[in-house]
């Protein structure tokens, strides 16, 4: 089951020859059915990252493998794109069409799906994000949420292994992101896609398998939320703030209360109070 | 100033028999329309191209008043080819002497005549327009100039850009609004002064709108490709434009229509 889906090994990339390299000797591996996440403050590189994984720029030094497919080999290009799908920040300059359904059906579309095997394809993908009922609508009159909601749908129609979100929820709203997180969580755990979610927010990395910590380009830090939460002390030089709840825990423990490693959720953070009243 | 409320084009929307007529059928009906009416040649020949607008208009469930309402900006240009012909055309049978210039009854019905032509001109397109969405209309005129493409016309293109600008016009509406709301916070005024001055006050509002327009672009670009789009080499499509009977029928009609004009022509 651990089969490799996304691998970079030692990949660097500059903008311009001159340059300084926005990605430097990154190497990462994302396992098939894993949830990932790329955390980074601004211009660190990320969206980079993404955009060499998804094959929209090719690695200067180095090599980038989805899915055993060398990301540098043109003929390789759209099958990449389709198998590892990608979401981007703005939710108003990724649709394309006049309305919902026929935005979902642009990649089928693209890549020649036969016109009798669309309109099931799009209802299962707008089913999977919950926005069935609105695929008649336009675009414009959707809120954020929704609209970011029917781009991953644009993505699942193509039936992608995996699916690599750039702070997908950076210009959304609290109810807005929640929804988000809750229809990408659900595809990861239901259908087994891959997520590399690339975000600033602490608390959506939590509850993921794996998180990365770039900063100046590089992939400063690698493990589990425990591990990588574990110290706030640890993030200080990269400029990030640890996860709410274990800024909570920090403060509590100095209070005297001996809340226990490792609290980085809501509930856990919850579970460990009761215990302790107990 | 609301933005907002700005409907696209003029499409009426509904369900009527002309409403589901095939864009490419219409259009091209429309052309045939257009032949009819300059083949038109004398008033009589008119009157079964009247009847037919009538009849559609009718079938379409489009208020006449929405119909009329194209006719408005042409409103100089009917009544000055009106005057034009009517007092500059020489003729035999004189009806009103002016003093300055007679009115014969050859001008008087040569000036009918055209301006009828031009009214019934707009009519007909109106009547594509009210009754086909933008993008439905965009479609049938990408299938009808796809073999053109043998020549290197960009039909698919074309398309994709019409329908790309239908889908950000309500998009860049609200962002005009946005800053507008936000530049009159900040004492901007767009609506006083003369036209210099209002155009001056635009300014501030059309660079942050030309800048983020050229953000989307680049953002919508990299969407668009990383969506695997690529031209229009090998595309398939969801909708795909069918002729049926209804179709067939309007055509039958349309060339019933023709055969009247001719036959009206030559009665007279
Ligand atoms: N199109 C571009 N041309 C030139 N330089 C770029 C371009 N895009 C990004 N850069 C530079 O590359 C570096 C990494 O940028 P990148 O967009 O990958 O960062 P990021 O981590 O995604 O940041 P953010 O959180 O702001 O999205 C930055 O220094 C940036 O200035
Ligand atoms: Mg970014």
């Amino acid at each position: 089951m651990a089969e490799p889906i996304i691998v970079a090994d030692h990949v660097s990339f500059s903008y311009d020859d001159e340059g300084p390299q926005a990605v430097r000797d990154v190497s990462l591996t994302v396992q098939r059915g894993s949830f990932h996440a790329i955390l980074g403050q601004n211009g660190s590189g990320k969206s980079t990252l993404a955009k060499l994984i998804n094959g929209l720029y090719t690695p200067g030094a180095g090599k980038v493998t989805v899915c055993g497919m060398d990301t540098q080999d043109e003929k390789n290009t759209w099958e990449i794109r389709r198998r590892a799908g990608m979401v981007f920040q703005n939710p108003d300059n990724q649709l394309v069409a006049t309305v919902v359904n026929e935005d979902v059906a642009f990649g089928l579309e693209n890549i020649g799906v036969p016109t009798e095997e669309m309109p099931g394809r799009i209802e299962k993908a707008l089913r999977d994000v919950g926005m069935l009922e609105f695929a008649g609508r336009a675009p414009h009159t959707l809120s954020g949420g929704q609209k970011q909601r029917v781009a991953i749908a644009g993505v699942l129609a193509m039936q992608p292994e995996a699916i690599i979100f750039d702070e997908s929820t950076a210009m959304l709203d609290p109810q807005g992101r929640r929804e988000v997180m809750a229809a990408v969580r659900r595809l990861n755990r239901e259908q087994g896609i891959t997520v590399l979610w690339i975000t600033h927010f602490m608390e959506e990395a939590v509850e993921c398998d794996q998180v990365h910590l770039m900063h100046e380009g590089q992939i400063v830090m690698s493990g589990t939320p425990k591990e990588i939460f574990a110290d706030a002390a640890k993030l200080k030089p990269y400029r990030l703030d640890a996860p709410p709840m274990a800024r909570l825990a920090q403060r509590l423990r100095s209070q005297g209360m001996p809340i226990r490693q490792g609290v980085l959720t809501v509930d856990e953070m919850a579970e460990e109070v009761a215990r302790l009243c107990r | 100033m609301a933005l907002n409320d700005i409907t696209l084009g003029q499409y009426y929307p509904g369900d009527s028999a002309v409403h589901r007529l095939d864009p490419r059928v219409k259009i091209l009906l429309l052309i045939a329309l257009i032949v009819a009416i300059f083949l038109a040649g004398n008033l009589l020949a008119y009157v079964p191209v009247i009847l037919f607008l009538g009849l559609v208009s009718s079938l379409s469930k489009v208020p006449v008043k929405m119909m009329l309402k194209g006719l408005k900006p042409l409103r100089f240009i009917l009544i000055l080819t009106f005057l034009l012909n009517l007092f500059f055309l020489q003729g035999e049978t004189p009806l009103l002497n002016l003093g300055f210039a007679v009115i014969t009854k050859e001008a008087l019905i040569t000036a009918v005549h055209y301006s009828l032509r031009l009214v019934l001109l707009v009519l007909a397109s109106s009547l594509l327009t009210l009754t086909t969405p933008p993008i439905t209309l965009t479609d049938g005129l990408e299938r009808l100039l796809s073999p053109l493409r043998a020549i290197h016309f960009p039909a698919h293109e074309m398309a994709m850009m019409m329908s790309i600008a239908l889908r950000f016009i309500p998009t860049l509406l609200e962002e005009t609004d946005k800053i507008m709301k936000a530049q009159t916070a900040r004492g901007a005024d767009f609506e006083s002064g003369n036209l210099i001055a209002r155009a001056k006050a635009m300014v501030p509002l059309l660079v942050p709108l030309f800048v983020s327009s050229f953000r989307r672009a680049g953002d919508l670009a990299m969407a668009m490709e990383a969506r695997c789009y690529h031209g229009g080499e090998g595309r398939t499509r969801l909708r795909v434009l069918k002729c049926g009977k209804l179709d067939y029928i309007a055509c039958g009609c349309v060339a019933l229509l023709i055969a009247a004009v001719v036959l009206c022509g030559k009665v007279y």
